[in-house]
């Protein structure tokens, strides 16, 4: 008799490391197809529509990118502390806290001159996610406290917090109602690619990339973070300071998630309001893994999520309902979950007799 | 406040605990298998979006639970398959089960987005019972469900500490390697802890439809479902400590809307934020009095590999 059985590997396989995310993207396309074909819609021209809208012109190319900045942003955000096993889901409202310091400096200092006012935007907004990202570090670094959780729950007081500013003391008299902070001034506009909206925010996510490329890579503290997320006990047998690095990881991590949420404000909305990220922080949980938490892979992987978010409000004309591009999402990372056996064992037949 | 209205205040802890009720307790059994699921949230929508669409067709309100607890197994047998027959990471596959949870949820329920139901779990008031002062307007004036989650928590706490089957649970999620030496087939009980975890989460998703809210509308959850995995925290894993746990937080979320109505000067912006702050100290001072002993299963979020015993 025959039998399929999965055997240890002894090595890793290159080969299955980039096989099995292409072919889990691939098999989530059809797992949407088949919804959408139950759901009587046309699949294959749906997709079509979908490409045309990420890709069909320089237009829907740079639209691509503007999306792409703050997945990559906060996918490379979570990554860094997924290195540690930190789960770090809370990116979301780090944005959203980063976000709130960039118009609130705006607010108070609206008149310094343009680059000094965005370094400053830039720096806030650092500092705020960094500081939302520690309150839940430190509850983990000193007591253990489960970080998937509070990092989760504190997504939602973020953005409680701006909608109350936004419908309350920061609401602008002049938006007929709307729930809307003031418009920026001109000087706390991210440059942008004349004729698009791609702005500067671009270089500030390749830039964090390399630098996070290089921290990981060269220097102790990188080596650190990837021994401890492996093995904490192997980490502290060898004297590291477990409680400092959780401490820095969730305050890089929040931090990077914080400049996103400036990015977003500074170059896109030019205003605090509701809907700064269309869940750009829960996003990023996907991509960092499936670039598997490479800071370049996360670049590209970006640019491919930013093309389905991109394709996914095109076929809403369309009649397709935006939650298309959730499902796609849960699905690929279902499926790259699945493939990940592969790296880890092979598939032979036996015979038994 | 008055005697009556501190009546009123318990009578609504205990309906908005009851979404919680679910699914903490369909949580604190895949956990005490090993399986930690952080996908509640989106088995929670999935529930309550196919109750909701199957009443609605139907008109049978005891249909849409049953779809709802299907829905929600759907789902965790997803999960069930990643990380127990592949042995994949936990956090991701539940974090990924939310997404397309709440992905599917919104596109199942397009068209049925606030219709008004028909056929919604109406509250009864139980004869004698409820003519108890006191004691008969908070506890026996309620809908079918909120007894139905109590039963199903007695029901879950003593098939996990009183049956042989429970043992076994138990020690799949302590030490697998031991419940397999002694022939226990560890995939088998967690498979069905955690699907009986997924159909309970979904249940508490029909809730919010079909009785709290009723009506089904994107994100009706608001993140319960992640209170719920904070209140299996609470519970120390002990179904019966969840369902004090869950009327807790309920009281929470009833204190709110007191206070909102009672019209107090708050932004009600700040008072959404209670559930969510409170959720978060209450796991603090746990999990600073937490001892080992104390119940966390020890193979908590570990796959189970045979060669590596």
């Amino acid at each position: 008799m025959k039998r399929l059985r999965l055997v240890r590997r002894n090595n890793e396989s290159w080969l299955v490391k980039v096989a099995v995310p292409i072919l889990s993207i691939l098999l989530a396309i059809l797992v949407g197809w088949i919804f959408l074909v139950l759901s009587g819609y046309d699949a294959a021209e749906t997709y079509r529509r979908m490409i045309q809208g990420a890709f069909g012109s320089p237009y829907a190319i740079s639209e691509t990118i503007v999306k792409a900045i703050p997945l990559a942003l906060t996918g490379l955000a979570v990554s860094v502390a997924f290195r540690m096993k930190l789960w770090n889901i809370g990116a979301e409202g780090q944005l959203y806290m980063g976000a709130f310091a960039a118009a609130g400096v705006v607010m108070f200092l609206g008149d310094w001159p343009s680059w000094l006012l965005l370094s400053v935007m830039l720096a806030a907004g650092f500092a705020a996610g960094a500081i939302w990202g520690l309150i839940p570090g430190a509850l983990r670094a000193f007591w253990n406290v489960n970080e998937t959780i509070t990092t989760l729950l504190l997504n939602y007081v973020a953005i409680f917090w701006v909608s109350y500013l936004v419908f309350g003391p920061w609401k602008d008299p002049n938006a007929m109602g709307f729930p809307l902070a003031p418009r920026f001034p001109q000087a706390a506009y991210l440059p942008v690619i004349p004729g698009s909206r791609v702005h500067i925010g671009i270089l500030v996510a390749v830039a964090v990339a390399v630098l996070l490329y290089i921290v990981m890579k060269y220097t102790r503290w990188g080596y650190e973070v990837r021994v401890t997320g492996e093995s904490p006990e192997a980490a502290r047998y060898a004297g590291m300071n477990v409680v400092r690095n959780i401490l820095l990881v969730m305050l890089v991590s929040g931090g990077i998630a914080g400049m996103t949420g400036m990015i977003e404000v500074s170059g896109i909305t030019h205003r605090l309001q509701q809907d700064i990220s269309a869940s750009y922080g829960y996003t990023g949980i996907i991509i960092a893994w499936l670039a598997r938490l490479n800071p370049f892979t996360v670049l590209l992987v970006a640019f491919l999520f930013g093309a389905l978010l991109v394709g996914g409000f095109g076929v809403q004309t369309y009649g397709i309902p935006y939650a298309i591009v959730l499902m796609l999402q849960g699905a690929v990372l279902f499926f790259l979950l699945a493939g990940d056996i592969m790296l880890k064992y092979r598939l032979t037949i036996t015979r038994e007799d | 406040m008055d005697l009556n209205s501190i009546v009123a205040l318990l009578a609504v802890a205990i309906v908005a605990g009851t979404p919680l009720l679910f699914a903490a307790v369909g949580e604190v059994m895949a956990e005490r298998s090993g399986i930690l699921n952080l996908g509640v949230e989106g088995m929670m929508l999935v529930g309550a979006v196919t109750g909701f669409i199957v009443t609605v067709t139907t008109e049978n309100h005891w249909l849409g639970i049953l779809a709802a607890a299907a829905g929600g197994a759907v789902l965790a047998a997803i999960h069930a398959f990643i990380c127990i027959t592949l042995k994949g990471n936990q956090v991701v596959s539940g974090l990924a089960l939310t997404i397309f949870g709440t992905g599917t949820a919104s596109f199942l329920g397009k068209n049925y987005v606030g219709l008004p139901l028909t056929n919604r779990f109406n509250p009864i008031d139980i004869p004698v019972l409820g003519d108890i002062p006191v004691l008969g307007p908070i506890l026996f004036r309620h809908d079918a469900m909120v007894y139905l989650s109590i039963v199903l928590a007695l029901a879950l706490w003593y098939i996990m500490f009183r049956t042989s089957w429970g043992l076994s649970l138990r020690a799949v999620g302590e030490n697998p390697a031991a419940a397999d030496a002694v022939g226990i087939s560890v995939s088998r009980v967690r498979y069905l802890a955690t699907i009986i975890g997924g159909m309970m989460a979904g249940l508490g998703g029909a809730y919010l439809s079909l009785a709290y809210a009723p009506t089904w509308q994107e994100s009706i959850t608001a993140g319960r479902g992640w209170i719920a995995v904070a209140l299996v925290i609470f519970a120390l894993w002990n179904p019966l400590r969840a369902i004090l746990g869950s009327y807790l937080f309920g009281g929470v979320e009833a204190l709110t809307f007191r206070i909102q109505t009672a019209g107090f000067q708050i932004s009600p912006f700040f008072l959404s934020m209670l559930p969510y702050l409170f959720t978060i100290l209450v796991l603090v001072i746990v999990t600073i009095r937490l001892r080992q002993e104390a119940g966390v299963p020890a193979a908590l979020g570990f796959p189970y590999d045979r060669e590596e015993r």
